[in-house]
């Protein structure tokens, strides 16, 4: 399917405009992160993981949030959940969940970063408003723990049913999951299922409390690639049934046409580009979106020439370049600017954002920009986060 | 599980067999027979040497035989009818005079796992949760003193300071009416409130060790996926704790059960000698000094088979503990 097609067809899903962010098309915002910050304190320095990310994760959307590695994808998701382990903390920044108002009640708005990591609070939002997969499944379950006992306890942690009753909805998510012999498999060890059933286990396991938004820290990356392909259909299939919406992480471009709605492209902690999936691999405006785009192989036409990858490797953390982060591996470098001003967001339409100096942001528009662009690029009120 | 525990149970036989050849071996160790050596003490003191008597115990113990032959006689009277031989230093059958000891050393042994497992199991817990930690620096401070401390020194300081400030001298497992007498409630009490100051010395080492495993385990543990995954369901963090990761690093806690008989058999003898316990070790020590080789046979082949049988159970604890080593061997 390609990504056009899936937008579409996402795109007529529910959107209950209640209070997103101003103007924002295609459903209501269920988690806003804006500025947030999350730095590592490490003896050599401090690494600044995330460093300054705004997102809107909608309803019943996919946001895919795209980068290579060490970019702070994962340090992103996690910091939502307050998940983030010392020396790491979050440090600046609001992460916005909207809780309660889709069946019509009165929603409220809780800011999940002043929450402290393993209070109660954030413990009432783990598993039941957002729910989180991993990358490896074979080492994120409990080995020595039957998969239903680690279901009932997601289960019971959230809900006061009784064993009987959890194990029954063990089960059933199991079932839902496409495990087959259910009632049997409920009683064995993750030890004795493969890698994608592994995964199944912990989808199943993620939406036992019905949870609003999935995130997925490459929950495919660890697989084969028909596996992989099982396992995005059955995330696009759970969340046609079950509406919720989900950050899929994911540094693989291919992916992203699978499973997005929108894209978030991360580089060096920062947000460089994002919008909705058609424009991003459509219309790709930063540097850094073109060269991924380009990264990836395309079926048909120009098989016999080579991929091109990014030049040069992604700066280390601790030791950001001033100015723009990508500068030093940018095509469209412009000396004296880009490693002299941080670009601030840009804002190209309604929900499309980029962070480049070609598109504007240090005054006076930029000479060089490719394809013209005639949208005054005008910063948006959340550029003051921009350092 | 059944046919693992089968499984083992008959790798034990040739494990058994080994140990009892060692055995042997060593009892044939000292130059000459072991009559020679009696003879020789015999005439030394002036006694006459009963020749009928040489020859019956000649006949016994089979010493006109083959070595082989030799063997199964010494280790059919040890599994058939309990026989061990003759301790030459004593004069009396070894069978009557390890039970006892040996009684007491597995008691001693037994209190001290259980002891050492209930004060490492909750620091070794804490220290690693509250990593780098003021308590986490103090007990690991106090565990290398614990490592380093040679434990016959501590039965020594202890001796001395409970002479000097409590003009008392420790020594033995009973207090003197009850030493000699039938085993009643009243001796087992008093056995209780002896036996914590040798296995307190005897435990220490073992305990600092087991704590310094189980923090590091549990430390790795910690970093573990399958921990973030708990978290992010919402549990509570204790509870994820004890649930998971503890779990994961407990292996080495069941393994002890298995070499604790013989490092505790090792750092017991001086302990016991100093603060003078009858337990096995004093005595496996007098008998290899006075070459009194039935004895020391009989006390290497019981505890070598203990230990085998120590290790049996501790692989089988290990076994239901940790599913994967049952699925994988059943
Ligand atoms: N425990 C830590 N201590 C110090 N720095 C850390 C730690 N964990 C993460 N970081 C820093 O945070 C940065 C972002 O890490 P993150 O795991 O979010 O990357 P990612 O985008 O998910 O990459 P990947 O695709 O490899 O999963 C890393 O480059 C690293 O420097
Ligand atoms: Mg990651």
């Amino acid at each position: 399917m390609r990504a056009g097609e899936r937008a579409a067809e996402a795109g007529g899903a529910p959107a209950a405009q209640a209070g997103g962010a101003p103007g924002a098309p295609g459903g209501e915002v269920l988690v806003e992160l804006r500025g947030l910050k999350t730095h590592f304190f490490t003896d050599e320095g401090t690494v600044r993981a995330v460093d300054g990310v705004d997102l809107e994760i909608r309803r019943g959307r996919t946001l895919c949030v795209v980068g290579e590695s060490g970019c702070g994808k994962s340090i992103t998701a996690r910091s939502i959940l307050q998940l983030v382990e010392a020396p790491g903390r979050v440090v600046d920044g609001r992460i916005l969940l909207r809780r309660g108002g889709a069946d019509g009640g009165p929603g409220e708005v809780v800011d999940l970063a002043g929450l402290k990591p393993g209070g109660k609070e954030i413990r009432s939002v783990r598993g039941k408003d957002i729910a989180m997969i991993f990358q490896e499944p074979m080492t994120s379950l409990s080995l020595v723990h039957t998969v239903g006992n680690q279901m009932v306890e997601a289960i019971r942690v959230h809900n006061d049913v009784g064993k009987r009753e959890a194990r029954e909805r063990a089960v059933e998510l199991l079932g839902m999951v496409n495990i087959p012999n259910p009632g049997r498999l409920v009683d064995s060890y993750p030890f004795q299922f493969s890698g994608g059933m592994r995964q199944r286990v912990m989808i199943a396991m993620a939406l036992s409390c019905d949870p609003g938004l999935l995130i997925a820290d490459e929950p495919t990356t660890a697989l084969d690639v028909t596996t992989q392909a099982q396992i995005m259909e059955l995330l696009k299939r759970l969340q046609r049934e079950l509406g919720m919406a989900i950050m899929f992480i994911t540094h693989d471009m291919g992916v992203v046409a699978e499973m997005a709605d929108d894209v978030a492209i991360m580089y060096l902690g920062k947000v460089v580009e994002k919008g909705p999936v058609d424009d991003i691999f459509h219309d790709p405006k930063h540097p850094y979106t073109r060269a991924l785009l380009e990264s990836i192989p395309k079926i048909g036409h120009r098989r016999r020439e080579r991929l091109r990858s990014i030049k040069g490797i992604v700066p280390d953390p601790a030791n950001r370049p001033a100015g723009c982060v990508f500068h030093t591996r940018c095509d469209a470098f412009m000396p004296g600017r880009c490693d002299a001003t941080v670009p601030p967001p840009v804002a190209l339409g309604p929900d499309r954002q980029v962070r480049c100096l070609l598109y504007g942001g240090d005054g006076g528009p930029a000479p060089g920009a490719p394809d013209a662009q005639t949208a005054a690029p005008e910063p948006t009120p959340e550029s003051s986060h921009g350092d | 599980m059944a046919k693992l525990v089968i499984r083992r149970l008959i790798y034990m036989v040739p494990t058994m067999f080994a140990i009892s050849v060692v055995t042997f071996l060593i009892i044939q160790l000292p130059p000459g027979d072991f009559l020679s050596t009696y003879i020789a003490e015999l005439s030394s003191r002036g006694d006459a040497v009963d020749t009928r008597l040489v020859e019956a115990l000649r006949e016994r113990y089979g010493l006109n035989d083959p070595i082989y032959v030799q063997y199964y006689q010494w280790i059919s009277h040890i599994v058939l009818q309990g026989d061990f031989g003759d301790s030459f230093l004593y004069r009396r059958p070894v069978a009557d005079l390890i039970w006892n000891r040996l009684g007491l050393t597995i008691a001693l042994a037994v209190a001290t796992l259980l002891v050492s497992w209930a004060i490492a199991f909750p620091i070794g817990v804490y220290s690693a949760v509250k990593q780098h930690s003021a308590g986490d620096y103090a007990f690991t401070f106090i565990g290398f003193l614990g490592l380093a401390t040679p434990n016959f020194l501590l039965a020594l300081i202890f001796v001395w300071i409970s002479f000097n400030y409590f003009g008392q001298s420790v020594g033995g497992l009973f207090s003197p009416e009850f030493a000699d007498a039938a085993w009643n409630l009243g001796k087992v009490l008093d056995l209780l409130s002896h036996v914590w100051v040798p296995v307190l010395i005897i435990g220490m080492a073992g305990t600092a060790s087991l704590i310094r495993v189980l923090r590091a385990n549990l430390l790795d543990e910690l970093r573990k996926p399958y921990v973030t995954t708990a978290r992010a369901k919402g549990l509570p963090e204790w509870r994820i704790i004890l649930k998971y990761p503890v779990r994961m690093a407990l292996g080495p806690f069941i393994s002890t059960a298995g070499w604790l008989l013989p490092s505790l058999i090792g750092g017991e003898v001086l302990v016991s000698i100093v603060i003078g316990l009858d337990t096995t070790g004093p005595l496996l020590v007098e008998a290899l000094i006075s070459q009194d080789m039935y004895l020391a046979g009989s006390f290497i082949l019981i505890l070598a088979t203990l230990t085998v049988i120590g290790t049996l159970l501790s692989d089988l604890l290990l076994a239901w503990w940790d599913p994967r080593i049952r699925y994988a061997e059943g």
